[in-house]
């Protein structure tokens, strides 16, 4: 019994473990959010555009809703590091001259903000001071405009608006080659040209403001402008991405709990009953004695409170440490000044609660059972089980079975409830297990999608505004890079009937190469040279489909609002983009050869040296170099893998080895009277250990297929779940996945089985035999 | 110990079993308690013998002991001549399988098994078995052959018990108070049967009650008291056991 609570308990705890844990993270971290948005007090509404005269904020102001503006001077910048090869983009966001931004403030992590009207002093971000080791005194180059700057860092700062921070167009964060930093205005607009103008503003509403309503007539102010469309923090990026994280928190929290809790009341149940059965004697003398119904339904609801307690203890001291430890993981990918880890008490006291009544109501059955038995009835033994011939005994396969393999199928086709939920307690293991590892695998295939198959290119290089296209040329005549190829990015808006969207429209040459187009069977697919084509999530949620007449209002130049029809969807798994042909798109724009950049492919011994001419080239405003960046990417997320893989590895050897070890022990103490009497018959240990392992081995076995279905269910959920424009997770399941899975609850049935032959060897054989049962 | 080691063809009137002083001591916790001070006892080929005594005489512990189900404290227990005291578990569980057949109070049946299955649990893995059904024919359940064991009465339970066990064809049959858990006429049928099988197949009996009256079917009743033999009786008449009352 005491093995049996202890995995029990095991099981109890790891379901308390990983609620506590996901939800005190996730409280954890929007506590944590939401004091950091309100001190620093983080903008509600956003807006880009070219550029407008600073008069303009006096007309934002006085938007109905609107409570306080912010403009700003906001640049694309290059960065020069001594010692780093690698092109390096940043973002310089202005700060007011004297004093504190209005909104988005920032907090000083280390050193100061800028002095009044210096032009060379800057705050960066603090990823990107970690990235490359900076601290305040440090110098680094910075081309603002085509001009290079030196500036020294004064401060390193965190801001409510780049808690999670990405390049541009890029789908990974990239500390180390992209940084944002912050300058005074003055400076900042003198050196990008805006002096008394702005490009950028930030605004927060009033109490009962209407969001949209605002949006609608701030792009109204800002059209003449330039305006790129204003939004709000939904659809803030850094603020997308955390409410993304706190989603899949709070599935984690919602699913796994509820296996484990389950998988626990089911056990409880088996093994309660069997004790009720193995006392029955007792309990008939207790209440020959006179013991009430409800004292002896206590003595056994105390027990299940015992083993519950000890669960629950353990999973809340377990869940904390989880807690702190996988907050602390969030906080290496989003940039909190501060965390604020919170376990509030109506947390323990519902798992606690909850825990108690599923497994009270769980063995409630068996517990009634105990305490109506009457007690002359429970003294008198019990007359031998009543079994029946199987089915497949039924249809003929009854030659071909043993008696021993008899007396296995016999008994699990006995209790076939008991025996299929022990099948499905096995089989949840496995799913945790793949759950566990989907996550990877699925990422493993966007990439592999996204830059094996799509995304080819070594190197993008984008142009500070449309270039004519015989830049390609001079691209192409560096030493080392063997091919390229032109694009043009334009901002635009689609719209189908009442829905609309707004991205980027790609063009690029039909037929080509590096950047290729993929359709459902990732088989790539020719460019139409009319029309355009979009991601198929793109097409869901503006509900088109092929041969539909898109509206597309163009955000740049000078903003002709078209009517294209669609000419197909594509596959893709990150980010919502249209593409069309080059030529096409320019004879809408009505532009001649204009390109936004180039897609090169590069023979990598040359790279330091391409890097050094494109950082001479004012024109290019960015290069991005995918490769560094995944690589960068995994080996952040290498070790969090890892850790979390060892988790799930552990919770599910969990639920493997405590269902296999209960069905064992439940199996040995129900059946250990035929199998001393076996052993007794001169049946070897061998022998009477297949009866036993091989009902439990039949379980394990049949677990398999199931619990590969039931996995693979609980990971199309959670794809289902995790579908948004940034990205939708594929469903894909790795054969190694699958192979990992068997081979961890294989292993914990192994070893659990081990335990019961270990007790099968030491069966007292005449003091079975004395016994009645 | 193989079958090389003990022979199967058994002559009448050889010795089966010889018991040397044997001893037997549980350790209870702090109290050593000598179920058995010292046995001496051979058993025939052939015969019929009860061994009779109070419950906690030692009776059992010395039907283990013979069975290899249990081993003796002291002294030796040999088996044609063969000793089998402290033999390791493998050999003894292969005696049991090849040379003993064992009949129980609570007949002990796997519930998950019909009567015929019941035996050939038995035949399927003894040297030189009988036919299953041939087995309970003899017990007298040649047409309950498809039931489970919650389908038969006590007397019939204890029957297949006793088919299972006489069905390897073994050299002695030990019954532990075979009518313990019987009414009296349950009793006797089950008592008839032992003794066709004893009479018709030659195999040494040994059967243990606390019942005198049985005692009088024996060739000879063997009596112990507080782990002692106190008495040997030879019957000059085994009385059929449709002739016993109790």
């Amino acid at each position: 019994m005491k093995g049996q609570a202890l995995a029990i308990a095991l099981i109890i705890a790891s379901g308390v473990a990983t609620f506590i844990m996901s939800v005190s993270t996730m409280q954890s971290l929007k506590l944590t959010q939401a004091t950091f948005y309100k001190d620093y007090r983080f903008a509600d509404v956003f807006a880009s555009l070219k550029r407008a005269p600073e008069g303009l904020q006096t007309r934002i102001r006085e938007i109905p809703g609107v409570d306080r503006v912010e403009t700003r001077v906001s640049a694309a910048v290059n960065i020069d590091i001594p010692g780093f090869p690698d092109p390096v983009t940043g973002n310089i966001i202005s700060i007011p001259d004297i004093g504190e931004p209005l909104l988005n403030k920032l907090f000083l992590r280390e050193g100061r903000l800028t002095e009044p009207f210096r032009d060379d002093e800057v705050v960066i971000g603090e990823a990107f001071a970690g990235a490359h080791g900076f601290t305040p005194g440090d110098k680094l180059g910075v081309i603002i405009n085509g001009r290079r700057r030196d500036l020294t860092i004064v401060g390193i700062a965190l801001s409510p608006e780049h808690i999670y921070q990405m390049p541009p167009g890029a789908f990974f964060p990239d500390f180390e080659r992209y940084g944002v930093m912050w300058m005074g205005r003055t400076p900042l607009a003198t050196a990008y040209d805006m002096k008394g103008a702005f490009n950028d503003v930030t605004l927060t509403l009033s109490p009962n403001a209407n969001v949209n309503d605002v949006i609608d007539r701030l792009d109204e102010l800002l059209k003449p402008y330039g305006g790129l469309g204003a939004y709000s923090r939904k659809d803030q990026l850094s603020h997308r991405y955390l409410s993304e994280e706190f989603r899949q928190l709070e599935q984690m929290a919602a699913m796994f709990p509820v296996i484990f809790l389950g998988v626990a009341v089911f056990l409880l149940n088996v093994v309660i009953s069997r004790v009720i059965h193995m006392q029955r004697e007792e309990i008939a003398v207790l209440k020959a004695f006179g013991y009430s119904n409800f004292d002896i339904g206590m003595h056994f609801v105390k027990l299940v409170l015992m083993i519950v307690s000890a669960g629950v203890i353990t999973g809340i001291t377990g869940g904390v440490r989880l807690g702190q430890w996988m907050s602390n993981i969030y906080m290496e990918f989003y940039r909190f000044p501060f965390l604020k880890y919170e376990l509030r008490p109506e947390i323990v006291v519902i798992a606690a609660f909850v825990s108690a009544a599923a497994a009270i109501l769980g063995t409630l059955h068996s517990l009634r059972k105990a305490a109506l038995l009457p007690p002359a009835q429970a003294m008198r033994p019990e007359p031998p089980a009543t079994y029946r011939e199987t089915l497949p005994e039924r249809i003929g396969l009854k030659r071909l079975l043993s008696q021993p393999t008899r007396m296995i199928i016999r008994h699990i086709w006995r209790r076939p409830v008991k025996s299929l939920l022990s099948v499905t307690g096995i089989a949840f293991a496995f799913a945790i297990m793949m759950v566990g590892s989907f996550q990877g695998d699925a990422l493993d295939f966007m990439v592999y999608v996204q830059f094996g198959l799509s995304q080819r290119e070594d190197i993008a290089v984008t142009f500070v505004e449309p270039t004519s296209g015989t830049a390609l040329y001079e691209l192409q005549g560096l030493e080392g890079v063997e091919y390229g190829e032109v694009f043009r990015s334009v901002p635009a808006r689609l719209r189908f009937r009442r829905r609309s969207y707004r991205t980027a429209i790609q063009g690029l040459r039909s037929g080509g190469d590096l950047q290729r187009l993929l359709d459902t069977d990732l088989k790539p697919v020719e460019l139409p040279l009319s029309g355009i084509v979009m991601t198929d999530h793109l097409g869901e949620m503006l509900g088109v489909r092929e041969g539909d007449l898109l509206t597309v209002e163009v955000l740049e130049g000078r903003r002709p609002v078209l009517t294209v029809p669609v000419a197909g969807l594509v596959k893709q798994y990150l980010g919502v983009s249209a593409y069309m042909d080059l030529s096409a798109l320019n004879r809408l724009m009505h532009e001649g050869n204009a390109v936004s950049g180039v897609y090169l492919a590069t023979d990598s011994r040359y790279l330091p040296g391409i890097f050094k001419k494109l950082k001479e080239m004012p024109r290019v405003a960015g290069t991005g170099i995918r490769e560094k960046a995944i690589a960068k990417f995994y080996e952040t997320m290498g070790e969090t893998i890892l850790i979390f893989t060892l988790i799930n590895t552990l919770l599910a050897g969990i639920i493997a080895f405590g269902v296999v070890y209960n069905s064992a022990r439940i199996a040995l103490s129900e059946r250990s009277r035929e199998l001393a009497s076996l052993r007794v018959l001169g049946f070897t240990r061998g022998e009477i250990s297949y009866i036993l392992l091989g009902e439990l081995s039949i379980f394990t076995l049949a677990a398999v297929p199931l619990g590969f279905l039931i996995g693979r269910a609980m990971c199309a959920y959670i794809a289902a779940n995790l579908k948004t424009d940034l990205f939708r997770v594929p469903l894909i399941l790795e054969s190694s996945t699958y192979a990992f899975a068997a081979t961890v609850v294989l292993v914990s049935a192994c070893i659990s089985g081990l335990i019961v032959r270990r007790k099968l060897d030491r069966l007292d054989l005449v003091a079975v035999l004395k016994t009645k049962e | 110990m193989t079958d090389n080691s003990i022979s199967n063809t058994i002559s009448p009137g050889s010795v089966v079993f010889s018991a040397r002083t044997v001893t037997k001591v549980y350790n209870m916790g702090e109290v050593k308690v000598h179920a058995l001070r010292g046995v001496d006892m051979e058993l025939y080929a052939g015969e019929m013998v009860v061994l009779l005594g109070p419950s906690g005489s030692g009776k059992s512990t010395l039907l283990n002991i013979l069975g290899g189900l249990d081993t003796a404290t002291s002294g030796h227990v040999t088996y044609h001549g063969r000793d089998i005291t402290g033999a390791p578990d493998k050999e003894l569980t292969e005696y049991r399988r090849v040379h003993v057949g064992f009949v129980f109070q609570f007949y002990n049946l796997i519930p998950s098994l019909t009567a015929l299955e019941n035996v050939a649990v038995v035949t399927e893995i003894a040297a030189q078995p009988m036919d299953p059904a041939e087995a309970l024919a003899l017990v007298g359940l040649g047409n309950r052959l498809d039931h489970f064991p919650a389908q038969l009465s006590g007397g019939e339970q204890q029957r297949v018990a006793i088919a299972r066990a006489v069905a390897k064809n073994p050299d002695v049959l030990l019954c532990d108070e075979p009518t313990g858990a019987l009414d009296s006429a349950t009793g006797i049928v089950v008592l008839e049967v032992l003794e066709r099988v004893n009479r018709e197949l030659g195999t040494a009996t040994v059967l243990i009650t606390h019942n005198a009256d049985i005692a009088e079917m024996a060739d000879r009743v063997i009596y112990l008291s507080d782990g002692l033999i106190s008495r040997v009786h030879r019957n000059e008449r085994k009385k059929p056991p449709h002739e016993l009352r109790w």
